[in-house]
């Protein structure tokens, strides 16, 4: 058995702006989220550039909702209650209803604050919350609880391709039968000193302090490393049969995944792209379609300096002459790297892009990087054709895992 | 300290951690049955008890505190 799925809500709250509009209206102007840290809480850190939530949690939602749940928590709820409001809140049987929600790195910022608590004030005050805040399954447990969702609660985790491997189980739990409403993605919340200081220490950051909104710049021949965010996207999977029969308004159809692994390097992509081609191959394979189809990419492209490129040749080599049609975004230019939400985020866009047929440009891309032969958009968004077209978007995480998802338009 | 003030500080203290509103905490009211108050948040509460009124609810004691008042009395006859 497997069902067509389609998306049926939107929801995000990301350093671009605090819902799924302004999101896509700052993506479209190219206006970057990224900005210097100047509170004295990241003072003497190597890196001290990131994209922080446009909105914060704590002007939208209730006090001791604040209290109960890890920041990563936080936004994925905020993003779930726009989502299942743009999905016209529909009435389904709890038992078909499920969540699949990812995260990178999960409480982490919950976990040290409780460590400083320990050490300064004994265990005897620590907060009783302190385990649902740090594991990983909480966003998906706070947004099951919320939807009173029985299909399943899922969390997979990839590194920075988890929002997308949400969005993939969530559309397989669909196709197999198992649930006719599946409400997927990614959320990360763990700006915090440790975790800067731990990319940093990986070379993975940028260090542009003098001008923190051209930090990030993928494709570019200066780039030099990624800007850590924060945020969550998350997506309202439906089967097709559902959505028709209760009038759904339709974004976009979930077209397939593909994924692979790159089993090369803990943190390093492999050079020749061999997993991102084998997770594109299968995506397409997934989706029923041809390179021909493909009429427009969101690249994972971090602004690293092995990254991008290799993705890049990847790109061309996968789909040959086809890559001459399909323009080229990559979110994080402007966003930073929302880690384990940076998948669903950059589906988000990809459905959108469908939807309205325009591609985002990508900021910051001054001189293109060496090697790379691919039609990016840069400048002004890009229209895309009508008719009958197809796009992928691509997210790969440290441990090599490489996944791509593929949407047609409805 | 009168047990209105601690009636008080109580109130506010479940309107911090269980958002429920201070005026709804009464002295008659259950902490689980009439204001939602469930266990995590019953230890937070107890927490928050200790820090304000300088006092100590042993785990022993927690379990004997079913109504507000019951917190009230406690918290009124140990501090």
């Amino acid at each position: 058995m497997s069902r067509t799925v389609v998306v049926t809500g939107l929801g995000a709250t990301t350093p671009l702006g605090g819902d799924v509009a302004s999101t896509w209206e700052s993506l479209l102007a190219a206006r970057s989220g990224v900005r210097l840290l100047h509170e004295p809480f990241y003072a003497n850190l190597p890196v001290r550039i990131a994209a922080t939530a446009a909105v914060d949690p704590s002007e939208v939602l209730e006090k001791h909702e604040i209290r109960r749940m890890d920041r990563s928590q936080q936004l994925a709820l905020i993003a779930s209650r726009e989502a299942w409001a743009d999905a016209g809140a529909p009435v389904v049987d709890p038992e078909r209803l499920g969540v699949a929600v990812a995260t990178g790195v999960g409480g982490a910022i919950s976990l040290m604050e409780q460590y400083d608590i320990l050490k300064e004030r004994g265990p005897s005050r620590v907060s009783p919350m302190t385990v649902p805040m740090l594991m990983p399954n909480g966003p998906a447990a706070v947004v099951g609880l919320e939807l009173g969702a029985m299909a399943g609660v899922h969390t997979p985790v990839s590194a920075c391709a988890s929002g997308a491997e949400a969005i993939g189980y969530g559309a397989e739990m669909i196709r197999t039968g198992r649930a006719d409403i599946v409400v997927c993605g990614g959320t990360e919340g763990c700006i915090h000193p440790l975790t800067l200081a731990s990319f940093a220490a990986m070379r993975a950051l940028s260090s542009r302090h003098d001008d923190p909104t051209a930090a990030s710049r993928p494709f570019d021949a200066n780039r030099d490393g990624f800007v850590m965010a924060e945020g969550a996207a998350l997506v309202v999977l439906e089967s097709e049969e559902h959505a028709k029969a209760r009038g759904a308004k339709i974004y976009a159809i979930y077209g397939g995944q593909g994924l692979a692994a790159d089993a090369h390097h803990i943190a390093q992509p492999e050079p020749e792209g061999r997993g991102v081609m084998l997770a594109m191959n299968r995506a397409l394979k997934d989706a029923d379609l041809s390179t021909s189809d493909i009429f427009h990419i969101n690249a994972h492209a971090t602004s690293t300096p092995a990254g991008d490129v290799a993705e890049a040749k990847a790109i061309r080599t996968v789909l040959g002459a086809d890559a001459d049609h399909a323009p080229v975004t990559a979110v994080k230019s402007v966003a930073g790297h929302l880690l384990g939400g940076a998948g669903s985020l950059a589906a988000i866009a990809s459905i959108l892009a469908l939807k309205h047929r325009i591609v985002p440009p990508v900021a910051n891309l001054d001189n293109l990087a060496e090697g790379v032969d691919i039609d990016i958009v840069t400048g002004t968004p890009r229209a895309l054709p009508a008719g009958d077209i197809a796009a992928i978007s691509n997210s790969f995480g440290f441990g090599g895992h490489d996944v791509v998802l593929a949407f047609r338009n409805a | 300290m009168s047990q209105e003030d601690v009636l008080a500080g109580l109130a506010a203290i479940v309107n911090e951690v269980a958002g429920i509103p201070a005026e709804s905490v009464q002295m008659e009211k259950s902490f689980v049955d009439d204001l939602d108050v469930d266990s995590l948040s019953m230890v937070e509460v107890v927490m928050a008890c200790e820090d304000k009124f300088g006092v100590t609810i042993p785990d022993t004691e927690v379990k004997n505190l079913n109504t507000v008042a019951d917190a009230v009395n406690y918290i009124t006859a140990n501090k």
